[in-house]
């Protein structure tokens, strides 16, 4: 710069005065190419919103816009992931649309409805189901001629067999059952009872809100439990991490703990003995954990339950309650000691204790469960391949190998050994959740994954009021994987 | 019938828009106006096309005739703007003209199907204003002398208005924009922006000696300080904007452009952290989604009609762009992208591009300083302007708030828009009517190249030659020091 000063100052002034001139124009050159890769950029943007980014943002329940887009598109289909139509609309004689759900109850929460508002896939798959990727001659053809365009389908990730013996095993139990990969959080069965034929959703929604079992609720997604002793396994992470050498823990079960007055009970008396950490983890020690409860930090521990998704929000595309962990030092004795059996205030969601399941099973790494696999055309064409997707490393790979390996003694050896010696390898924690002071009243939990080497799926599962969990959802538990291997 | 009509004409006017906005580029091609004249005519006529299908596809949708009564209107007004140029100032940029009914075209179309009264309030507006802007060119010829003399009158009166509205400004959407006189709303800082644009202009061509430079930017502090109390954002930012463009040209050193630079940011830095309404934009910018029942109302509404118009649009009347808060003012981009599809979006940006290159075309072919950065002000307002409403109607940046020129209803906007167009108009025929009468043929080449410039500078000079050979040097220095100090 100083040059070119020194430069054009020495030139005579009528030199200058045409130099200075073009000197000008480069500046207004910079300028205005300065504005042009702003603009550029601005259409860039705007270009890439429409192609890549809208599609979910139109789907929010907020656009009214959605309507719309009925009356210019048939509503594509909903498939399981071998592609058999779980949702489909049919188009009567005289032009009237109906949506049909082949297998009625079977998918009701997870596929959802949209006749009645909108819920499940048909909810987060909205805008796809409403939107035509056919091509485009096609489309603009049927403009013209005042016809429907044909919407895309959602593929899921859901799976017939696994949905059905899933169903089946729940049977005439309220409750819920969640299947999914543990490592790439696809859900391959998500079943709630009791449900509902989403093919007369319309003349049957008074008396289905009505209903003082909720059967309109995604149990699976949004229904709140006690986790009981299924979270002795966020108590097991918490213990590891407070304490260097977890192997030398021992403690003397006479059946019941008592610690400044508060005295917590084995599940029906049960008396343990002398037991290591493993042992009381396999057995289910409520006393030998109600002692471990009492030596935490609950400020530590609450904080280890929220990197495990407890009071936050979960990465998910669907409806769901977030679970929820209020316990902490602060807490009096009886809130601590219940809290670190799985009782007290805190509640779960199946959803969620798959996913930490899932992390155990996944080295520690906790996938995002989802449902939609992929968008296609009409035509079979691929639009849009949902991939697995990572939340985060929620325990170290240490950790989850620590868990893993007493989640199969629990199998082996403790309350899960319905599951044991089958021709695969199966590692769990079984809960009975008691929900209220009455003996007997507690919901049955069982949660765990198959082949445990390499995991391939996780089972959640939650029986209402039905008892202990080894004697109602190891079972269940055991005709999914069965099915699954067969 | 009807239907066929409403979608044939969506794709037809993309298709129209597509070729007028082409043609818009290739003159671009041509140094000769007589070349291009060919060209203007085609644009003439799918401007009129779009216009005739629009209002065919209006009047069938309302099923009200006097639309059709209003329309013949619009086009004789547009054609009286096209012919009474050419009888008026036969050396007048016709592109620009062009452009700017096109403009206007859009603006009625979209205008008419989001509130008819308000359409014809903008159609009254718009012939008040093409009669002002009829007799401008003619008070550009003075306008030099006149500033010359009194400069520092305008720079006092810019800041006498805006004080004005500081003071008696009625708050309007927490911006203090506009009074009301008998009725009618001004927003006094549109008209600013030109007093603005000459007096730093005037400044500029008396001296660029650092004294000169400090009092300018004194004023031009003023200003924009006045602005940001009004809490008027959008505006400050365009004043400061123009007036660091206009700094850096007519001083040509780029250290008062990074200078510039740095304290925008700090000044956009410390607005965020003093102004509460700048931060809740921000979060809506950021994530409108968290904050759609406040804030991110307006943003969300605007992303929803922008994404399910898509490409091709809804049609006319088949979207909901009422529902988007001032719809016909800040977010006009969106109803048209909805409605007319993001094709026809994407033209609409390409034609203001082809006006602000058209705009610093002519500001680089002046001769005369003070005209030269007339048109560069003008040109970086215009271009600026335009940049902030659709950048912030698509989220590629925070919303400021301000109205597409042309195409957004307001009066003041739109007249001082008109009287800007006028002014370059004006400008540019006076650089017509500089050279010498052998070179009239060709002269025309406003919008070219290196070459042309050199070619131009010859018609100037009698002994150019030598010149050239410096000039071109002194460019390449120039060049270098740019990048040193990029």
């Amino acid at each position: 710069m100083t040059r070119t000063i020194l430069n054009t100052s020495a030139k005579s002034s009528k030199q200058n005065k045409s130099t200075k001139k073009t000197k000008r124009n480069t500046q207004m050159h910079v300028v205005m190419y300065l504005f042009l890769i702003l603009f550029l950029c601005m259409m860039g943007n705007f270009a890439y919103y429409i192609q890549f980014n809208s599609t979910e943002d139109v789907n929010n329940s907020y656009n009214t816009r959605q309507e719309k887009l009925e009356i210019k598109v048939l509503r594509g289909k909903i498939l399981s992931e071998d592609g058999q139509v779980l949702a489909e609309t049919m188009v009567g004689k005289d032009g009237s649309e109906t949506r049909h759900y082949p297998f009625g109850e079977l998918f009701a929460h997870v596929v959802g409805y949209s006749t009645k508002g909108r819920y499940g896939v048909e909810r987060s798959a909205n805008i796809n189901l409403l939107t035509s990727n056919a091509y485009i001659g096609e489309r603009i053809s049927n403009d013209i001629a005042d016809e429907k365009n044909i919407g895309d389908n959602a593929i899921t990730t859901l799976n017939v067999k696994l949905q059905q013996i899933a169903k089946d095993a729940l049977g005439i139990y309220k409750g819920a059952i969640v299947v999914m990969e543990p490592d790439t959080g696809k859900i391959l069965a998500m079943v709630s009872n009791p449900g509902f034929d989403p093919n007369y959703i319309v003349s049957q929604w008074d008396e289905l809100n009505a209903e003082t079992t909720s059967p309109l609720i995604n149990r699976a997604t949004s229904g709140l439990y006690p986790p009981g002793s299924t979270f002795k396994i966020v108590t097991l992470l918490e213990y590891l991490r407070e304490n260097d050498s977890p192997e030398d823990y021992r403690f003397n079960c006479n059946g019941r703990f008592t610690f400044d007055g508060v005295t917590i009970n084995c599940y029906h008396g049960s008396n343990h003995g002398s037991e290591d950490l493993r042992k009381s983890f396999a057995k289910s020690c409520n006393s030998s954990f109600a002692n471990i409860g009492s030596e935490l930090n609950y400020d530590k521990y609450k904080r280890t339950a929220e990197e495990l998704l407890f009071n936050k929000d979960l990465p998910v595309r669907f409806n769901y309650r977030s679970s929820s962990f209020v316990c902490n030092d602060k807490a009096d004795t009886e809130e601590k000691l219940h809290t670190a059996i799985g009782q007290g205030k805190t509640v779960v969601s199946p959803l969620h204790m798959a996913m930490i399941t899932s992390a155990v099973a996944n080295n520690g790494v906790m996938q995002k469960p989802y449902v939609i696999d992929r968008i296609e055309n009409y035509q079979g064409a691929v639009i849009k391949q949902y991939k697995p997707d990572d939340y985060k490393q929620v325990m170290t790979e240490d950790e989850a190998s620590f868990i893993k390996d007493y989640m199969i003694s629990v199998v082996e050896e403790g309350t899960g050994s319905k599951l044991s010696g089958l021709s695969y390898s199966v590692a769990g924690k079984t809960g009975s959740a008691e929900y209220n002071d009455q003996k007997g009243d507690s919901h049955s939990w069982f949660t765990g994954f198959s082949n445990v080497e390499d995991p391939d799926i996780v089972v959640t599962i939650i029986v209402e009021g039905a008892g202990s969990g080894s004697d109602y959802a190891v079972p269940m538990a055991k005709r999914i994987f069965d099915a699954y291997y067969q | 019938m009807t239907n066929i009509i409403v979608e044939l004409s969506k794709y037809f006017m993309i298709i129209c828009i597509a070729f007028y906005t082409l043609h818009g580029f290739i003159v671009f091609k041509y140094n000769n106006e007589s070349d291009r004249n060919g060209f203007y005519l085609m644009q003439n006529l799918f401007m009129i096309l779009i216009h005739f299908s629009g209002y065919v596809v209006l009047s069938l949708q309302t099923e009200d005739k006097t639309i059709l009564v209003f329309y013949a209107m619009q086009q004789v007004l547009l054609i009286a703007i096209m012919t009474l140029y050419r009888i008026i100032y036969p050396l007048s940029n016709r592109l620009i003209v062009n452009n700017m009914c096109m403009l206007l075209t859009i603006s009625f179309i979209i205008l008419a199907r989001l509130s008819y009264d308000k359409c014809m309030k903008q159609f009254m507006i718009v012939v008040a204003g093409l009669v002002i802007s009829l007799i401008i060119p003619y008070i550009v010829r003075f306008s030099r002398f006149l500033m010359r003399k009194f400069t520092y009158l305008f720079g006092i009166m810019g800041i006498l208005i805006l004080s004005v509205v500081l003071i008696l400004g009625s708050v309007t959407n927490g911006s203090k924009l506009s009074f009301t006189l008998h009725g009618i709303t001004f927003q006094p800082s549109e008209l600013v922006k030109i007093i603005f644009v000459f007096f730093v202009a005037a400044m500029f061509a008396k001296s660029v000696s650092f004294k000169n430079i400090l009092l300018t930017t004194l004023f031009a502090g003023a200003h924009i300080g006045i602005l940001a109390l009004s809490k008027d954002l959008g505006s400050a930012l365009i004043f400061f904007i123009v007036y660091i463009v206009m700094l850096y040209v007519a001083s040509g050193k780029i250290h008062y452009l990074l200078l510039g630079v740095m304290s925008g940011g700090a000044a956009c830095y410390a607005g965020y952290k003093l102004f509460s309404h700048v931060r809740t934009r921000v979060i809506a910018w950021r994530d409108p989604f968290s904050v759609i029942d406040g804030q991110g109302y307006q943003i969300t509404q605007s992303l929803f009609a922008i994404g399910t118009g898509s490409w091709f649009g809804m049609g006319l009347y088949q979207g909901e762009p009422t529902k988007i808060p001032v719809v016909e003012a800040d977010f006009i981009f969106s109803a048209i992208s909805e409605e007319m599809g993001c094709l026809f979006s994407l033209c609409l940006i390409l034609i203001c591009i082809s006006i602000y290159l058209m705009f610093m075309n002519i500001a680089m072919k002046m001769k005369d300083d003070f005209y030269r950065y007339v048109s560069l002000g003008l040109a970086t307002i215009y271009g600026f302007q335009m940049f902030l409403t659709i950048g912030g109607v698509t989220k590629f940046i925070p919303l400021t708030g301000v109205t597409l020129p042309l195409v957004s209803y307001g009066g003041t906007s739109v007249i001082v828009t008109l009287v800007m167009f006028s002014i370059i108009q004006g400008i540019y025929i006076l650089r017509n009517n500089d050279i010498p009468e052998n070179f009239s043929g060709d002269v025309s080449n406003a919008d070219t190249d290196e070459y042309d410039d050199n070619y131009y500078e010859a018609a100037g000079n009698p002994d150019s030659e030598e010149y050239d050979i410096e000039t071109d040097e002194e460019y390449e220095d120039d060049e270098d020091d740019f990048e040193y100090f990029s």
